[in-house]
């Protein structure tokens, strides 16, 4: 409830919410991690940038959108599905990423730790 | 029981006459089918029959043909072949264990190894066959066995706990699945053949030779060109198998496969007429030399034939029924001998004349070694007609190739293409099922016929499960599945029923559809057509797809914020995204002509940031290893040296391959360097729904390969030759010809048509050749549009044409000069750190990607 006016302990300045088109993704480095933070449907979601089936940090680059309901990102390596929200995959259910909780606070995102 | 006729020993009664008494001997797969066949018969009115059955074997009918997975954990009961109480609750009396010993024909009667007699009006044999056992000394031995019975799985699965090692004597279709058995049963498994190479009888030499290498990588040892002389005490094993050139081969159990005899014993010794080579010689109604008697199954001799197939054995006992009940409504004929079946997992498919032996017979063979798969296609001297085939690897042809063979279908032009891969996914060009007469049977196990299949799906039966319980189509060997699916589609499709072709969840919509609907309607962005025409927040295949459609139509600078997230991956980053998360940079180099100066360039710009460079095949020159941030900076250095984007990352336009034509070529009739940069400078930058290439060629000798590209132009005498749709790649299609001699001018505007009528009208990811394939009229029709103009489109099409054209930017030139664009060729949107976790190792004097186990190394 307390607004994060910058980084601290708690969250990580991202960048401005203008800075990422709609439907686009950026990576932010947080806390030493790799995260990938999109703005979808007037949500911005945050998940781990990490790939696990090519191992490459590269999910920020993929292409977001919505599969049976699912907010998802796909990877641009070889297109597995990662649900934003959740962090399950698709394809197989026994690979889950971790996700991030944003907020964004006068302008700019924040991703929490 | 009340009627029946089983007589106590020396009391025969004598028939009941209002009934026929059926005696049937021998209770295997298609004596079963008879009396099911028969029991229908009755059931329907055609007669009153009492029905007596004998079985050798302590259990009733079950499915041979799946024997071997009762390794894999199936019980008997899973195999049998009998609904429960179809005997009981029908009356029909079987002797079970009680195997048939004698047969007197003037007293019709038959009689029982435990003593029962039995008199008949009809008496079917189904006795089947028996394992060859080769006289080899040593065959009598403890721990040998046959594979047929599952008597025999059963001695074998006590055998294999005792050793390690197994060997099948036998390379044939049974010996593969032996071994495959062994395998499973965790022994070290081998195959010993006589003949110099494995299923002799179906394939031909290249087949057998891939098929071999797959098996090997399977597990299983094969040994050919082995004549086993004695088999006698082993050291390390139980047995030692010595063969004729001295080798030998230790093993624990040895599984005799070496072909099949008919079991004719009983039928020979009661005075039946027995073929030559064993085998009780029967007609079209299957009926013996006694008109008595039937015989059918594997212990029937037809026109000299022994039918080792079930589906054969099955079309015997229904002409055996037609016959007794009188209906006559078939007769055997004779059986297509074609097999596909699944050994050890690998696909091998024989269809008819597989050795060509034909006269005239000519054959087409592809073999893939990377994916290991063998083809070969027989047709006859006019490639007229299928005359065989041997598929090995991938038997997916088989349903379509099978259907030509037996319907005498005519071969489409090129008959190679039906043993060509597809590529994408798309359906290999083969016959429409549609031209499928009704009588064609699909399901040969089962004897259904796509007109059985027609009616059933008429009368509701729309997905393939239902259809298979309705019909039994592909419920047996299941190798007509994919054509009986084929047929569902196709009368679906012809009933109206939506068979959807909605690009995704999101658009109901083909590709050529949206491509309409933003030209007509003038819509600029993706938002805009979901808002008028789709749902949700779209995904990975439509954004990458209107995203192509809007850069073909309206050709804005794609990395525009709101057409930036549509784009597919290596678009996004305008360069090739490797594995690693790096990407490569691929300078255009049009027609391939590059000075100097401009060489020394990409030298020195490879070396600054440490790029791994490498010669296309597309006539230039590769860069990997650039990281996100590093990109623009690459570019910005090209930009200056003259350079522009080569697209290398895009559907779009890629290269124009050229030789070096009239200029310096002593052969050479035209410039082929200047038409090649001519048209490449005219294309570039046109996206489309794949890659587009193109090649020219300074003469006929074709150094360029134009033949083999998306479009090809060749030099002549007077002019020009324009080829389209060819394709290298994972299906290669040589290019059509569509216009000969034609001037710069309308070489051109050729060009122009044939590629803006492919943008408008593809599918996504759909390649000229592909389309073309598909296009209804193919080349024909391409021809009448682009050099008839039979639409009377040429002109909107040059139009659009000119547009992308007159609109060409350089994309990175426009990126590096945008300072918010920029911004985004960064790893961290809040930092100047890099990626840490790319890595490159050394190799041959250049950078590439460390491999995981060299990551770890360095840890
Ligand atoms: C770099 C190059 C190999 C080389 O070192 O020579 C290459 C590299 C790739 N090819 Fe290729 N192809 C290259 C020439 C070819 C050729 C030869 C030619 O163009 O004369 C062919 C066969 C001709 C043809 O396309 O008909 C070829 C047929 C393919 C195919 C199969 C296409 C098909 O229709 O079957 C693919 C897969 C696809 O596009 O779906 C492919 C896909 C690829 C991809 C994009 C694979 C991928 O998705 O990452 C590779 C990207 C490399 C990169 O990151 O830069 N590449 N590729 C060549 C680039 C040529 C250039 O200067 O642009
Ligand atoms: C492992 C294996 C895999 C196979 N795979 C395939 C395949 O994929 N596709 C295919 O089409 N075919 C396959 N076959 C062949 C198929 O099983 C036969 O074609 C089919 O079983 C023949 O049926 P049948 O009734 O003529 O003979 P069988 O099924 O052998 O039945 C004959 C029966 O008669 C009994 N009998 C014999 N003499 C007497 C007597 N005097 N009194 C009483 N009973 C007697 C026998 O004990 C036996 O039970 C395979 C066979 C085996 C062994
Ligand atoms: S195609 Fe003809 S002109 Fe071109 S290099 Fe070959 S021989 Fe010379
Ligand atoms: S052909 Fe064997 S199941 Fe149809």
């Amino acid at each position: 409830m307390n607004a994060v006016a910058q980084t601290n302990d708690l969250a990580t300045q991202v960048c401005e919410l203008d800075f990422i088109p709609e439907h686009g993704g950026v990576c932010a480095l947080v806390e030493g991690q790799q995260v990938a933070v999109f703005k979808l449907g007037g949500k911005v979601l945050a998940i781990d940038n990490y790939d696990p089936f090519s191992e490459a940090y590269v999910l920020s680059r993929g292409i977001v959108g919505d599969l049976k309901g699912q907010l998802v990102i796909a990877s641009p390596v070889y297109k597995q599905h990662f649900n934003l929200e959740t962090g399950v995959c698709l394809e197989d259910e026994e690979v889950t990423l971790k996700t991030w909780e944003t907020e964004v606070v006068d302008g700019i995102v924040y991703v929490k730790h | 029981m009340k009627n029946a006729k089983i007589l106590e020993p020396d009391a025969p009664i004598s028939a009941n006459k209002e009934k026929q008494t059926v005696v049937v001997i021998g209770n295997g797969m298609v004596g079963h089918k008879f009396i099911e066949q028969l029991q229908e018969a009755k059931a329907a009115g055609q007669g009153d029959y009492e029905i007596i059955t004998f079985c050798e074997e302590p259990l009733l009918a079950y499915d041979r043909v799946h024997l071997s997975e009762y390794f894999g954990g199936k019980s008997a009961d899973d195999l049998s072949l009998v609904t429960p109480g179809f005997y009981e609750d029908n009356g029909i009396k079987v002797l079970l264990n009680e195997k048939a010993t004698g047969i007197d024909r003037d007293a019709k009667t038959v009689t029982g190894s435990q003593g029962t007699v039995v008199e008949y009006d009809k008496l079917v044999m189904a006795t089947g066959s028996y394992p060859f056992v080769p006289p080899v000394p040593g065959k009598e031995r403890d721990d040998v066995f046959v594979y047929r019975t599952i008597d025999d799985l059963d001695q074998m699965m006590e055998c294999s706990k005792r050793g390690k090692v197994g060997v099948v004597v036998g390379g044939g279709l049974l010996g593969l699945e032996a071994a495959n058995a062994l395998k499973n049963l965790g022994l070290e498994a081998h195959v010993v053949e006589f003949a110099p190479g494995l299923m002799g009888v179906q394939l031909d030499q290249g087949g057998s030779d891939m098929l071999r290498t797959k098996i090997e990588e399977l597990g299983v040892q094969v040994h050919t060109s082995k004549n086993t002389q004695q088999i006698v005490d082993g050291d390390d094993c139980t047995h030692r198998m010595e063969f004729a050139d001295g080798t030998s081969l230790e093993t624990d159990m040895i599984v005799f496969s070496a072909g099949i005899r008919p079991q004719d014993e009983l039928a020979r010794e009661f005075g039946l007429e027995i073929g030559e080579r064993g085998g009780i010689i029967i007609d079209d109604n299957c009926i013996t030399s006694d008109p008595n008697v039937y015989a059918i199954g594997e212990c029937a001799l037809y026109d000299n034939m022994i039918y080792g197939l079930v589906a054969p054995g099955y079309a015997m006992a229904q002409a055996a029924v037609d016959h007794i009940t009188g209906s006559l409504k078939s007769t055997f004929a004779g059986a297509d001998m074609s097999t596909k079946l699944k050994l050890l997992g690998v696909d091998v498919c024989s269809i008819g004349d597989a050795h060509c032996r034909t006269e005239g017979a000519q054959a087409y063979t592809f073999v893939d070694e990377t994916a290991q798969t063998y083809k070969k296609l027989v047709v006859d001297a006019d490639k007229k007609r299928v005359l065989g085939a041997v598929l090995v690897g991938d038997g997916d042809a088989y349903g379509n190739l099978l259907q030509m063979k037996l319907n005498d279908m005519d071969l489409p032009e090129t008959p190679e293409a039906l043993i060509l891969p597809s590529v994408d996914g798309e359906a290999a060009a083969g016959l429409g099922v549609d031209a499928l007469p009704d009588t064609a049977q699909i399901c040969s196990c089962n004897n259904v016929t796509k007109g059985d299949l027609c009616s059933a799906i008429a009368s509701g039966c729309t997905d393939m499960g239902q259809l298979k319980d309705c019909t039994k189509a592909a419920t047996a060997c299941g190798g007509c599945a994919a054509l009986t699916k084929q047929v569902l589609d196709n009368e679906l499709e012809k009933q109206g029923i939506e068979v959807d072709k909605s690009i995704c969840e999101h658009f109901a919509y083909t590709r050529q559809e949206l491509e309409h609907i933003i030209r007509v309607e003038k819509i600029k962005t993706f938002t805009e057509l979901m808002e008028k025409h789709g749902e949700g927040h779209g995904c990975d295949i439509c954004k990458p797809t209107v995203g192509s459609i809007l850069a073909s139509t309206w050709n804005e600078y794609v990395l525009k914020p709101q057409h930036s997230v549509l784009q597919d991956t290596n678009d996004r980053a305008l360069a090739n995204m490797q594995k690693n998360g790096t990407y490569s940079v691929v300078p255009r180099v049009p027609g391939g002509e590059i000075t100097p100066d401009k060489l020394i360039v990409l030298g020195e710009v490879a070396k600054k940031y440490n790029l791994y460079t490498k010669i296309t095949g597309g006539q230039r020159i590769d860069l990997f290893g650039a990281q996100l941030h590093e990109l623009p900076l690459i570019w910005e250095e090209l930009i200056a040296a003259g350079f522009e984007t080569g697209q290398a990352y895009g559907k779009s336009v890629r290269t124009v391959k050229s030789c070096v034509g009239s200029t310096w070529c002593r052969y050479g009739v035209q410039d082929s360097v200047g038409m090649a940069i001519f048209i490449e400078e005219r294309y570039k930058g046109l996206r489309s729904p794949h890659k587009l290439k193109f090649a020219v060629s300074g003469c006929t000798r074709e150094c360029a390969e134009a033949q083999s590209k998306d479009v090809g132009v060749i030099a002549t005498e007077n002019g020009w030759n324009l080829y389209v749709s060819g394709n290298g790649g994972m299906k290669p299609r040589h290019a059509d010809l569509i216009a000969s001699d034609l001037d710069d001018e309308t070489l051109i505007k050729y060009i122009d048509r044939y590629l803006m009528f492919y943008i408008r009208t593809a599918d996504r990811l759909q390649r000229t050749s592909v389309w073309t394939e598909n296009l209804e009229g193919g080349v024909d029709y391409i021809r009448e549009v682009v050099c008839e103009d039979s639409l009377g489109i040429g002109a909107e099409l040059e139009e659009q044409m000119e547009l992308i054209v007159d609109t060409f930017q350089c994309e990175w030139k426009t990126t590096v000069e945008d300072p918010e664009r920029r911004k985004h060729f960064q790893h961290f949107v809040n930092s100047k750190e890099t990626d840490s976790n790319i890595k490159w190792v050394d190799e041959r004097g250049q950078i590439r990607p460390a491999q995981k186990t060299e990551l770890e190394a360095e840890v």
